[in-house]
């Protein structure tokens, strides 16, 4: 074994190892470099980024940019009700992946195949935006809550990955014992299996809270009463469409400092990506983890 | 079946009765929000008024696909549909391999853990906030590229946004940007899980670390990235709605306007909206994708025996 290891690296091969990690170092300053800018943009005078002075930390610190992002009565709304759709959407979401995915994972439940397949099918073809738009219509679901948690419920290719999960990280040996001891299915689900997974319901969950966070399209289509829309509707109306609300501007007693919404966005743009990062160092294991278990089938 | 499995079976399923009933809300759900919204696809060959509703609308046969067909932006819709799926596919296809055999080929340690870590970074952004980045950081006044643009040449450049050459690049290399360190995930376990004795067995028969990319590393990873193909060609007609909506303004919509937001547009933009125009084509462009993914996946199956079916 040592021996083998110590085959020594041609001279070629180190000019190769050497190309690879010039590479790799470029890709990574680039993936980087805009979120600095951002950042460092976020936290200069307004002067400074339009005169094109930051390059990649701030020349002139100022904190005007967060000042105007936390008077915007939106952001705070907006803040609000995605917590609150994050929250109970990823605590339903979990659920219903659970109830579905465990009884799946059963090779002896009769009609497994068959109701696996009825739910695998939907991953490939579908309504459609108009269909589902109608369905949400009809079940008095536009404009409400609900809109928000109830179509995307399942995620069909979560429930893949945890009934991966419990197929192959789950001993069969558990089950009969528990059956001879007179458990029944649910009790065996809440009692020993869910404890034994707390690995892969930490993937899903954290899946879904990123997920609900980013969220925009549900909310876009089904919502247009202002108090429910989650930040990311809001997002786009300031940075996309830039539609700079009229408070942010007349505040003050002096004009605002010209290019202002240029360091509102910026800031901005920090403000709503800022908790997914935080979280991002804990969770990056168990992510990469979810990625492996959902490649073992498919 | 004779009789006594048909007996045994029964009374399988009444023991499993828990196991149902925990299926039951899943089910429910499925019918009621994939299923129906399917059964809603019938307004297509219906003209669709909020009166009759999806079952009492009239049938028209195919009249809203001959209308579609016809329609004076179909070409254009296909051309735009295809030219980003296609591009974003091949870019977002080959960078993720390129990114994860390099990786493989450092030995495990802080640089190869920083890069992982600092790759993986954009894929938790939301579409909202990339499509923002890119608006801001390609901004001529207040923008990296202006600034960049100004250091070199003294003047600030035009608007970016609003050439319509620039979109279909835009849009792929912003998905790059984001996606290529996470989508090379699956590739790097894959690696990880390769053979070393074949690796080792190749060093002492002299071939160089470059040599054992194209004849170890490459063939390890090939089931992975055909499934991914697979998975890829189901999505050829379907450009994600939501980013190109985002990035699209007045000035790029020669280029931007994808089959998808025309069907948002004919049904929530149009004085007169037309829901089973736009059923309609949002239905060609998934059974297209249906029939795409089929093909390959029996392609595939042919000839290396990857398939996911």
């Amino acid at each position: 074994m040592q021996k083998s290891k110590k085959v020594r690296s041609s001279s070629s091969d180190r000019v190769f190892y050497g190309i690879i990690v010039v590479f790799l170092t470029l890709v990574s300053l680039c993936v980087l470099y805009p979120i600095i800018y951002v950042v460092s943009c976020s936290f200069s005078t307004p002067r400074s980024v339009l005169s094109g002075d930051v390059i990649l930390f701030p020349t002139e610190f100022s904190l005007a940019g967060y000042q105007g992002v936390f008077k915007y009565k939106n952001v705070w709304i907006g803040f609000r009700n995605s917590i609150f759709y994050t929250v109970v959407g990823t605590v339903l979401n979990v659920i219903a992946t659970i109830m579905t995915a465990y009884p799946l994972s059963r090779g002896d439940l009769p009609g497994r195949s068959v109701i696996t397949k009825i739910f695998s099918f939907t991953m490939i073809f579908g309504g459609g935006m108009i269909p589902g738009y109608l369905l949400l219509k009809n079940l008095h679901m536009l404009n409400t809550v609900w809109s928000q948690f109830i179509p995307g419920l399942i995620v069909v290719y979560h429930v893949i990955i945890m009934r991966t999960f419990f197929q192959s990280s789950i001993p069969g040996e558990l089950l009969e014992a528990s059956k001879i001891d007179g458990c029944s299915d649910i009790n065996y689900l809440t009692k020993v299996v869910l404890p034994l997974s707390k690995s892969i319901i930490a993937v899903i969950t954290l899946y879904r809270i990123v997920g609900h966070w980013n969220a925009y399209f549900n909310a876009f289509m089904y919502l247009s009463n202002r108090d429910l829309y989650p930040l990311q509707v809001f997002l786009r109306e300031i940075l996309i469409a830039s539609q700079v609300d009229a408070d942010l501007l007349t505040t003050g007693e002096n004009a605002p400092p010209i290019g202002l919404e240029h360091v509102v966005k910026y800031s901005l743009i920090v403000v709503a990506t800022v908790p997914m990062l935080v979280i991002y160092p804990f969770v990056q294991k168990h992510f990469v983890k979810g990625v492996m278990v959902g490649a073992i089938k498919g | 079946m004779h009789k006594m499995s048909k007996k045994k079976l029964w009374k399988k399923i009444a023991q499993s009765w828990q196991l149902y009933l925990l299926l039951l809300v899943p089910i429910v759900w499925l019918v009621t929000f994939e299923y129906v919204p399917m059964a809603g696809l019938q307004i297509a060959f219906k003209d669709f008024s909020n009166k009759g509703g999806i079952w009492g609308s009239p049938w028209v046969g195919l009249e809203k696909f001959k209308k579609f067909f016809s329609d004076r932006q179909f070409s254009r819709l296909m051309i735009n549909t295809l030219r980003i799926s296609i591009y974003s596919m091949a870019v977002g296809f080959i960078v993720p391999i390129i990114m994860a055999l390099s990786l493989n080929i450092l030995k495990d340690g802080v640089f190869k853990k920083t890069v992982q870590t600092l790759t993986y970074i954009p894929h938790f952004l939301s579409v909202v906030v990339l499509v923002g980045m890119v608006m801001q950081l390609f901004n001529p006044v207040a923008g990296l590229y202006g600034t960049i643009y100004q250091l070199i040449t003294g003047t600030r450049p035009s608007d970016i946004m609003g050439i319509p050459e620039a979109f279909p690049h835009l849009y792929v290399w912003s998905g790059i940007w984001q996606n290529a360190g996470w989508g090379s995930i699956i590739y790097v376990a894959a690696l990880a899980n390769s053979d070393q004795q074949l690796h080792e067995a190749a060093q002492i028969d002299g071939a160089t670390r470059l040599q054992r990319v194209w004849h170890i590393d490459i063939p390890t990873i090939l089931p992975t990235a055909v499934i991914m193909l697979i998975m890829d060609a189901g999505k050829v007609m379907s450009v994600g709605f939501e980013k190109v909506f985002l990035f699209q303004n007045d000035l790029n919509i020669s280029y931007s306007e994808v089959l998808s937001t025309y069907v948002y547009k004919k049904s929530f933009a149009a004085t007169i909206p037309d829901f089973s125009f736009s059923t309609a084509a949002g239905m060609f462009n998934s059974v297209i994708n249906l029939i795409l993914i089929t093909i390959v996946n029996q392609i595939s199956r042919k000839v290396s025996e990857t398939s996911l079916w």
